[in-house]
């Protein structure tokens, strides 16, 4: 028993520490942002990196869970006689939970695992401090500019999320029981109001914050060689999931006090 | 103490015939990592012009030396004056004055990976001058021929050699005409021929840019070949200070052993 506290404390402590060196590296962030130049061309660049070459991916989840939510749904909702409740049931998971989660997960496992291990293989091989000698911010050129990408990209890309899950999510109840497209959005849209999507859908910008921050805080901070580059990406993914789906929690509580 | 290093320093340069004013000053610099200590009151000055290079064993601060100057860390107590200015407490603005007029080559040269040969030593005109794209390829061209890799301008880092890489880093460190080079170990991993050249190259820049420098270094023949004035470090201070042939000559103990190693 004994033996167990002092490594608790450790913990404790250790955790204090990240904690604290986070807030230290956000604040170096935030002052960054504000000095020019603006890195439009790198912001553009990793526009691409982190938005373009993730579509696939959460257009493949958005479809999953969509075809998915239809098939699952379709069963209980006949138990209850509600099975005309389906396109709805669908619409209002896909835009009021699963799409957002999905999406910030999905990007934080392929997006959190490419930052940290870039990151941090950059860090390794000194290339961060080359940047540092050659008198440029790193903390502007490489955090700053993958973070505001995740912020803006992760909505649009939740947006794709959606859209895919809709269409699978009518393609699987289509395939069972015959309702045209037109008629399954017009009932699957029927009790969404503005707010159902919007608050939703722009929570996911808070992920991609976390996302951002913490992938590019483990990269940064790397130590130890490649084994260090391996432990930073897989520690980027674990913690920003961890975290998006903590915020979650928070957020969605926060939503339906100010969104009823 | 300290004014018998000051003392020393002073007595190693005149050694050296040097009397330019100096432009880097460390005095009674100290730095710990935890509870290790890596650098334990270092005082070493290097006058404009001149060429110090820095020796000692593995894991004796030379390399903490080098990024103390550019600021990539930071000291504990003591003072680093470069160009008169102290480093200590400078804001980040200061600093990156001061870094545009140094250049500084890594170990492994640290080339950015997902650029271009070219890239890499266009990076810092794209960053600190207004330079036309035409007049800065020019420029990029001329740096990559001074180090004999204008031919490689299209490669990535990964596709060329240790000694090229250095070579590319060596261009890239001159791209802003610094005024100060600081070199971690040029010719570490490279073979003795390879060793040779990077020698010749630095000796040759530094005779053509007017350069000072500091070069950290394990290679007795390369601060032999390339330094005006060598200072030995061993844990965490400098044990030796004169010129190569001063210290090849010394009867202090460690000296002897280090100096005789490859004789």
């Amino acid at each position: 028993m004994e033996s167990t506290s002092p490594s608790t404390g450790t913990m404790i402590n250790r955790s204090l520490e990240w904690f604290g060196d986070l807030g230290s590296f956000s604040w170096k962030v935030i002052c960054a942002s504000f000095t020019r130049p603006f890195e439009i061309r790198e912001i553009v660049r990793q526009f691409d990196e982190i938005g373009s070459k993730s579509l696939p991916l959460v257009a493949l989840a958005g479809a999953a869970i969509g075809t998915v939510l239809a098939l699952e749904s379709r069963s209980s909702l006949a138990r209850f006689g509600a099975k005309s409740m389906l396109p709805a049931a669908i619409v209002y998971s896909i835009l009021h939970e699963m799409g957002p989660i999905v999406t910030g997960l999905v990007v934080s496992g392929r997006v959190g695992a490419g930052i940290g291990a870039e990151l941090g293989s950059m860090k390794v091989t000194e290339q961060i401090d080359a940047i540092e000698a050659s008198a440029v911010n790193p903390y502007k050129l490489l955090a700053f500019t993958r973070i505001l990408a995740c912020i803006v990209v992760l909505p649009l890309l939740t947006l794709v999320t959606d859209f895919c899950g809709v269409c699978a999510g009518w393609v699987a109840t289509a395939l069972a029981d015959p309702i045209s497209f037109h008629r399954f959005i017009h009932k699957g849209f029927s009790g969404v109001s503005f707010s159902d999507f919007l608050a939703p859908t722009f929570r996911t910008s808070a992920f991609g914050l976390i996302i951002g921050l913490v992938a590019c805080f483990q990269g940064m901070r790397t130590r130890g060689g490649t084994e260090g580059v391996g432990r930073s990406a897989t520690s980027s993914v674990v913690l920003a999931s961890l975290f998006v789906i903590l915020a979650d929690v928070i957020l969605v509580k926060l939503i339906l006090i100010f969104f009823p | 103490m300290n004014n018998s290093i000051a003392e020393a320093n002073v007595n190693g340069e005149q050694a050296a015939g040097l009397s330019g004013e100096p432009v880097v000053v460390l005095q009674d610099v100290h730095k710990s990592f935890g509870a290790q200590k890596v650098l334990d009151g270092i005082s070493i000055n290097v006058r404009r012009g001149e060429t110090l290079a820095v020796l000692g064993r593995s894991g004796t601060g030379k390399s903490v030396l080098l990024k103390l100057l550019i600021g990539l860390e930071h000291l504990d107590t003591g003072s680093i004056c470069i160009q008169g200015q102290e480093i200590a407490g400078l804001g980040l603005t200061a600093m990156n004055r001061l870094r545009i007029k140094m250049g500084f080559l890594f170990q492994n040269a640290a080339l950015y990976d997902s650029l271009t040969v070219g890239q890499n030593v266009a990076f810092p005109l794209e960053r600190h001058t207004k330079m036309a794209a035409s007049e800065r390829s020019d420029r990029v061209k001329e740096l990559l021929q001074s180090v004999g890799m204008e031919r490689d301008v299209d490669k990535m880092p990964s596709d060329i050699s240790g000694g090229m890489q250095k070579r590319v880093g060596l261009a890239r460190a001159l791209a802003l005409r610094p005024e100060i080079l600081l070199l971690d170990e040029p010719t570490a991993g490279l073979d003795p021929i390879t060793s040779r050249e990077i020698d010749e190259l630095v000796l040759q820049l530094q005779k053509d840019h007017d350069l000072t420098s500091i070069v950290v270094t394990h290679d007795l023949h390369s601060a032999k070949v390339i330094a005006d004035r060598v200072a030995l470090l061993d844990k965490g201070k400098v044990v030796k200070e004169g010129s190569f042939e001063e210290l090849a000559e010394s009867n202090d103990d460690f000296v002897r052993e280090f100096f005789n190693r490859d004789s």
